[in-house]
């Protein structure tokens, strides 16, 4: 009988075509990508400065030196309309970070008590909690945005303001008119008493931490600290004669005139983004805190330590680590979505720089490449911190 | 003998069972809930009245113009039936209202039986809403083919536009994401130092400055005399954005396959494309359906910033109905009947993902 195997031919075993060696696949491949993505941008640049050449734009970044002969409705820095288009860009980049922070911090609060009650055994708290968070889960931001700020154009006009604190606190369509705090001489004693309180926590904290770790007694450090930083600057503000005065809102002829305002744009939008996001937020605290399990609570019960201890040093350590990565990827969606300032008219990145500063100087190139490098970099160095922040919190595991 | 007789066992406490068992434990079970409970509920109680009193029995329901609503003191639902086709339709002609009225129909009829489990044939009817299903719709609406009016994209608007995007962009931001994830895995550094690079991009900047982009950048980027249709602009920007989030979303799954299931399909033979399309995907993608479903969600979210560029989606119309001065204040209504399609929507498919993942949960079942 002849052999039914057939003896594998040793020649095309060694030798295979070209075409079929990995190695040789990959290269052409990525040549190939390279040559493909070289000739889009190359398209796409030599299209730009042709377009822009035809429509007569100038490039380069000299246009924000020039004035920019507009005013914005709110400013964290001097500005008026003899300022430049740079003036804009800072304008509007602080007011976007300002919305940011205020922003995450009213969306933390509100969505760790949101998630903390969605687990509550309490039926009717858990199912508020509930409804809130499907709710506003599932509508769009910009609709929110848009919702609340209809409802602060519905307000009074200011000789109808809406008293929060007799004449100190006041609601009306322009905005919230609170005093503002003037500070006097002496004031900068004060300061240097915070600093002081903090820097003085910081050392309880580190020494209350070692003196534990090594003896195992516990210290109200956190209680101790806050005491420490509310009472010291108020008492070296009692010492130094108080020396601040508030500036109260007045009404003269339509509207207010001295004070603190916050302008009704920045509250609907502040509102629409805290809401929003603590949804978000709600989620992903109450699974971290469902990621725990029991046994981790009752061994710590077991050993007896108590239960304001077991869930500072038990159940958040390992909460925190389920909780944080998602959380700062929230985070940065709130800045990212900050932008939708813009529909409303709240003065941000996007509004003036992206907004009025392009339609007046057409430079759309550079005004575009900016506007998203700044939140590139928001984003990157953000994510970079999450990294580092993740690798420090990391399980140790045998 | 004297026999052991048991005493018959004794009811259970009647603060243990039926109402008054679960009003005890679930509503008043420490002196701090009842505490909250009273506080919450008095709350709850307290703001629902008005509210049910403007939204049901004040409101007004018919009515042609602002005169209808002035009787009450609720809401004007009125006003959301007068405009009801300009928030469906937008400012499409009222005499092509049934091409859109097909696409709707199909639509339902291509997902409706996707919700039921003895259905025969969902994956053919699944292939058919993603491939028949667009293009038809597309002739439909478009016109200019098989005797049908020609209609431009400046006059698609209202939900059907809502809808139209959010599909396309999801149709479209699936398969990139899925190219742009095995990219980022890929061996060949070039493949995946740009997808790197395409995804931390879109990532990073808001979907605002994308659709600007796409309205101010693109037309620059163009051969001169090339121009995009304003639709397809945002669409581009959309899909973009969307599937860079995507890919991160598949990339999770990927990671979680373990290497022995890569290993495995190398030894039997397969070609990188059948060992990813056969045995690495299907396993992938399964694990991540509710991460794919939330980018859904996100994404018909975000439809509505289209409006910022100068698209009529139902948010937009419903912007410019409330500032008709035929009609009084009624930016509430339109806002919350808007809310409320939204909400159904996004609801619905939350909901879907999360029957999909029981469904598909076939592995280790516990």
């Amino acid at each position: 009988m002849a052999d039914p195997i057939q003896q594998p031919d040793a020649d095309s075993h060694s030798k295979t075509a070209i075409w079929n060696d990995p190695l040789f696949r990959s290269i052409a491949f990525q040549a190939l990508a390279v040559v493909v993505l070289g000739w889009f941008f190359y398209t796409i640049f030599s299209n730009t400065l042709h377009n822009m050449e035809s429509r007569g734009i100038t490039t380069g970044f000299a246009f924000l030196d020039n004035t920019s002969g507009f005013g914005i409705l709110m400013s964290l820095i001097e500005y008026d309309e003899t300022h430049t288009y740079g003036d804009t860009f800072i304008v509007g980049l602080l007011n976007t970070l300002l919305v940011s922070v205020v922003g995450i911090i009213t969306a933390t609060i509100i969505g760790f008590i949101m998630g903390v009650a969605r687990l509550s055994k309490n039926w009717l708290i858990a199912k508020i909690a509930t409804v809130y968070v499907e709710s506003l889960r599932n509508i769009p931001l910009l609709l929110q945005i848009f919702f609340w700020y209809a409802l602060m154009r519905t307000l009074p006009p200011p000789r109808g303001s809406i008293q929060l604190i007799q004449d100190a606190v006041l609601l009306n369509g322009r905005g919230l008119y609170m005093p503002a705090p003037v500070p006097a001489d002496g004031f900068g004693f004060v300061n240097i008493a915070l600093l002081v309180a903090v820097i003085a926590s910081i050392v309880l904290v580190k020494w209350t931490k070692k003196r534990q770790e090594a003896t195992g007694q516990l210290f109200p450090a956190y209680w101790t600290s806050l005491g420490m930083i509310v009472g010291l600057p108020l008492v070296v503000y009692l010492i130094a004669g108080m020396p601040m005065s508030l500036d109260y809102p007045v009404l003269k002829g339509f509207n207010f005139v001295g004070g603190m305002r916050i302008i009704p744009e920045f509250m609907a939008l502040w509102w629409a983004l805290s809401l929003y996001t603590a949804t978000f937020i709600a989620e992903i605290v109450r699974a971290g805190i469902l990621a725990v399990s029991h046994g981790q609570t009752e061994a710590a019960h077991a050993l007896g330590i108590p239960n304001g201890p077991t869930l500072r040093l038990v159940v958040i350590p390992q909460a925190m680590r389920v909780i944080i990565p998602p959380l700062t990827s929230q985070y940065l969606n709130l800045a990212k979505n900050s932008s939708l300032a813009t529909a409303i008219g709240y003065p941000d990145l996007v509004g003036v720089f992206m907004g009025t500063t392009l339609n007046q100087t057409g430079q759309a190139v550079e005004i575009v490449a900016m506007t998203m490098a700044v939140y590139l970099i928001m984003s990157l160095s953000i994510s970079a911190l999450m990294n580092w922040f993740n690798k420090r919190m990391a399980m140790v595991e045998r | 003998m004297n026999e052991f007789k048991p005493l018959p066992s004794l009811p259970p406490p009647a603060s243990m069972t039926g109402v008054v068992g679960w009003l005890h434990k679930n509503l008043f079970s420490t002196p701090l809930y009842t505490i909250l409970t009273l506080v919450v509920g008095y709350v709850i109680i307290g703001s629902l009245i008005p509210v049910l009193d403007w939204a049901i029995f004040s409101a007004n329901f018919s009515g042609d113009d602002r005169t209808a609503c002035e009787t009450g003191t609720g809401a004007c639902w009125a006003f959301i039936g007068n405009r009801i086709n300009i928030f469906a339709y937008g400012s499409y002609p009222a005499s092509e209202y049934w091409r859109l009225d097909i696409c709707f129909v199909l639509l339902v009829l291509s997902f409706g039986p996707q919700f039921f489990d003895k259905f025969p044939y969902k994956m053919w009817l699944g292939v058919f809403s993603l491939t028949g299903f667009p293009v038809i719709c597309f002739y439909l609406i478009s016109g200019g083919a098989f005797g049908l009016e020609s209609i431009e994209t400046g006059k698609w608007g209202g939900l059907a536009l809502t809808l139209m995007l959010a599909y396309v962009g999801i149709v479209a931001a699936l398969p990139f994401g899925i190219i742009l994830a095995l990219g980022r895995r890929s061996e060949m550094p070039v493949i995946r130092t740009f997808c790197i690079a395409f995804i931390e991009l879109w990532r990073g900047v808001p979907l605002i400055s994308v659709l600007f982009m796409s309205s101010v950048m693109l037309p620059l980027f163009l051969p001169e005399g090339m121009n995009f249709d304003k639709l397809l602009r945002a669409l581009i920007g959309i899909t973009m954005f969307q599937s860079a989030y995507m890919a991160e979303v598949i990339r999770g799954g990927l990671q979680a396959i373990p290497r022995g299931q890569y290993e495995a399909s190398k030894a039997l033979g397969l070609s990188y494309w059948k060992s990813m399309g056969l045995i690495i995907l299907p396993q992938a993608l399964k694990l991540v359906i509710p991460g794919i479903v939330n980018t859904f969600i996100a994404l018909f979210k975000d439809t509505t910033l289209v409006l910022i560029i100068g698209l009529l989606d139902i948010l937009a119309t419903v912007q410019a109905s409330i500032t008709d001065p035929a009609w009084g204040s009624v930016a509430t209504e339109g806002y919350v009947f808007a809310a409320l399609c939204f909400w159904v929507f996004c609801f619905g498919m939350s909901r879907y993902s999360q029957y999909l993942e029981r469904k598909l949960h076939t592995g280790h079942k516990r």
